[in-house]
């Protein structure tokens, strides 16, 4: 199911502004890499390149290539909605549809794409809600809204939502930014548990969670306000808080940074 | 990093705070200040020997607002003072503008009910002289249920259609243009949109419109723009992150449209629709231009005179007789009741579609 991801020569506009500047990097599959760095750096926005959600945004462009397995995302012939499939994604607010019940949450990515047969529904929703460690929690209230639960479930609801289609990569932007220690605790015990399914991305300010739940880091940081973002470097995650090969990235985790 | 809060000097001229507590008015007070002013507003006027009630209130008012402020700046110091009379100023606009709203409502339930019975509501005023009672309104409410249950087929989906593309896909100049003769419609008066049906009529089939069809098209041309301000507003509050929640699942942006973002904000834009329909169910020009008025029962929209709701008031105004008068009360009433129903029916559709907590 997962699959890898080779980004190559990688830049992103907003209108005319460069945002991020002319990345390459590999992502293993099977393997957590996070992406770390001081605000404004690019992290968020090299992230939605990978599943073409930039575009989305007004005045949003891509210049480079983005390979999954033997794959250009940005190929002329791609359906950027297929790419969407493929690639899922999960925000740094939770944003479970206000008008759908827990199983409807949990369905409607399967719904929505045609997938209409009530068992198979059924199994589907109930596995996703247990891939995300959320069934046992909700089992007896699918029908109630999804908005009533609370921040950390909400956010685990988004986690099932999105696996629930089935994807290879999961992306993941700052998911644990809006939540308590304890949630943040079982969202990261989850991401152990989803990588021996899933490729993940996974964007982060807190240090401590990416050395704890990532394989590798990679360390992006920017020149100056105004000045796109660019990959400082990418490695192990052991060896880029131990013993980093760049000055830059030693200085942001060992908060000697500006 | 070596700037401390304890550094900053406190502004020149305002005194340290010593205590937290201060002298306050009771809770009772503005309840015991307007009766005080009800009370010496109705003697002054009264002892002045003014006619008018409405001075009498004013003057009340008057003493209100000002006596608020005198007996809260002695107690509780100007700045309550100040809040005071912000509060009592709002609370009399609120008074003022629901005493003409009450005004209306019970007259016209006063004079309305007189002949508003089941025969009023069931009989035209086919075979009905003007100057004799009797008759009733059937005929205008078959018409102007049908004049704008036509207009509203026509001008809701077009509206809805119109916001989603002005929000959901449009860009550049063609939204602009768009957006400014949406602008520009909300503005034209009815007897404008008539005309233009009318001479549009006259142009394409070379004969007077006659027919309810005609009418709703008037009315449809009343109601668009404010179907689609409406939309627009409740779309533009329906949350970027649902859409590209919906987006990211490799929804397609139409499907994202009509299952994400439109069931989220379908209560404003039924709310929406409902007051546009009751905009135009008080209009009387078109009718009076396309339909023409008629007093007896056609059921058929697309051919031959109609009536409606305000140009049946219309006309048996204009009749001038005792009969006749109490027949266009009634009729008004009608019409507001069926306004009102139709912003209940919205109101409940709002709430039983809300996002649910």
């Amino acid at each position: 199911m997962a699959k890898r991801i080779d980004v190559s020569g990688l830049s992103a506009f907003y209108g005319t502004h460069r945002a991020i500047d002319d990345i390459s990097m590999t992502v293993e599959p099977r393997s957590v890499t996070a992406f770390i760095g001081p605000s404004g750096c690019g992290k968020s926005t090299f992230l939605r390149t990978l599943n073409r959600m930039h575009e989305v945004t007004p005045g949003g462009r891509v210049e480079g290539k983005v390979m999954l397995d033997d794959e250009n995302l940005y190929g002329s012939s791609v359906d950027p909605v297929t790419v969407r499939r493929t690639v899922g994604m999960v925000f740094q607010r939770p944003n479970p549809f206000p008008t759908m019940s827990i199983y409807d949450n949990v369905a409607a990515g399967l719904r929505l794409n045609g997938v209409r047969k009530k068992g198979e529904l059924d199994s589907i929703v109930e596995k996703s809600l247990k891939g995300a460690n959320l069934w046992n929690e909700v089992k007896d209230r699918l029908n109630k809204p999804g908005s009533g639960l609370s921040g950390g479930q909400q956010q685990r609801l988004c986690i099932a939502r999105a696996i629930a289609v089935e994807p290879q990569v999961l992306l993941m932007d700052e998911p644990c930014s809006a939540l308590d220690p304890i949630s943040t605790l079982a969202i990261e015990d989850l991401i152990g548990e989803l990588k021996t399914r899933f490729t993940i991305v996974i964007v982060t300010h807190n240090m401590q969670q990416a050395a704890r739940v990532s394989d590798r880091t990679a360390f992006f940081n920017l020149a100056g306000v105004g000045q796109p973002g660019k990959l400082i470097e990418i490695d192990d995650t052991q060896r880029i808080f131990s013993n980093p090969s760049v000055q830059a990235t030693e200085d942001y985790i060992s908060g000697r940074f500006g | 990093m070596s700037h401390s809060i304890s550094d900053a000097k406190p502004a020149a001229g305002v005194p340290p705070v010593t205590r937290l507590a201060g002298r306050r008015l009771p809770r009772w007070s503005p309840l015991a200040i307007g009766v005080g002013a009800i009370v010496v507003g109705v003697a002054i006027g009264a002892g002045a020997g003014l006619k008018s009630h409405v001075q009498w209130g004013l003057i009340a008012l008057i003493l209100f607002v000002a006596g608020s402020y005198a007996v809260t700046a002695q107690v509780e110091g100007r700045r309550q003072a100040k809040d005071r009379v912000a509060t009592s100023l709002i609370w009399s606009s609120f008074i003022l503008a629901v005493i003409p709203l009450y005004s209306l409502v019970e007259t016209t339930i006063s004079k309305g009910a007189k002949v508003l019975d089941g025969t009023f509501l069931t009989h035209s005023m086919n075979n009905v002289l003007t100057i004799q009672p009797g008759g009733g309104v059937y005929h205008a409410i078959i018409g102007t249920l049908e004049q704008v249950g036509i207009a509203t087929v026509i001008a809701a989906p077009i509206g809805i259609l119109t916001a989603v593309y002005l929000v959901e896909y449009g860009r550049g100049a063609l939204a602009k243009w768009v957006t400014f003769f949406v602008d520009v419609m909300t503005g034209v008066p009815s007897i404008v949109a008539g005309l233009f049906i009318l001479s549009l009529w006259f142009v394409l089939l070379g004969k007077a419109p006659a027919s309810g069809f005609a009418g709703s098209l008037a009315l449809a041309i009343l109601m668009l723009p404010v179907v689609v301000r409406s939309t627009e507003e409740m779309l533009k509050l329906v949350p970027n992150e649902l859409r590209e929640a919906s987006l990211a699942l490799g929804v397609p942006k139409w499907r994202t449209i009509t299952k994400v973002v439109i069931p989220t904000a379908i209560g404003g834009i039924s709310t929406g629709v409902m007051l546009a329909i009751a905009r135009i169910a008080g209009e009387s020009a078109p009718i009076a231009l396309l339909v023409f008025g008629s007093n007896m029962i056609n059921t058929n929209p697309f051919s031959g005179p109609q009536s409606s709701l305000p140009y049946y008031i219309y006309q048996q105004y204009g009749n001038g007789n005792d009969p006749s008068y109490d027949r266009a009360w009634a009729a008004a009433l009608v019409l507001i009741a069926f306004v009102m129903i139709l912003n209940l029916v919205a109101r409940g559709i709002a709430r039983w579609k809300a996002p649910k907590r």
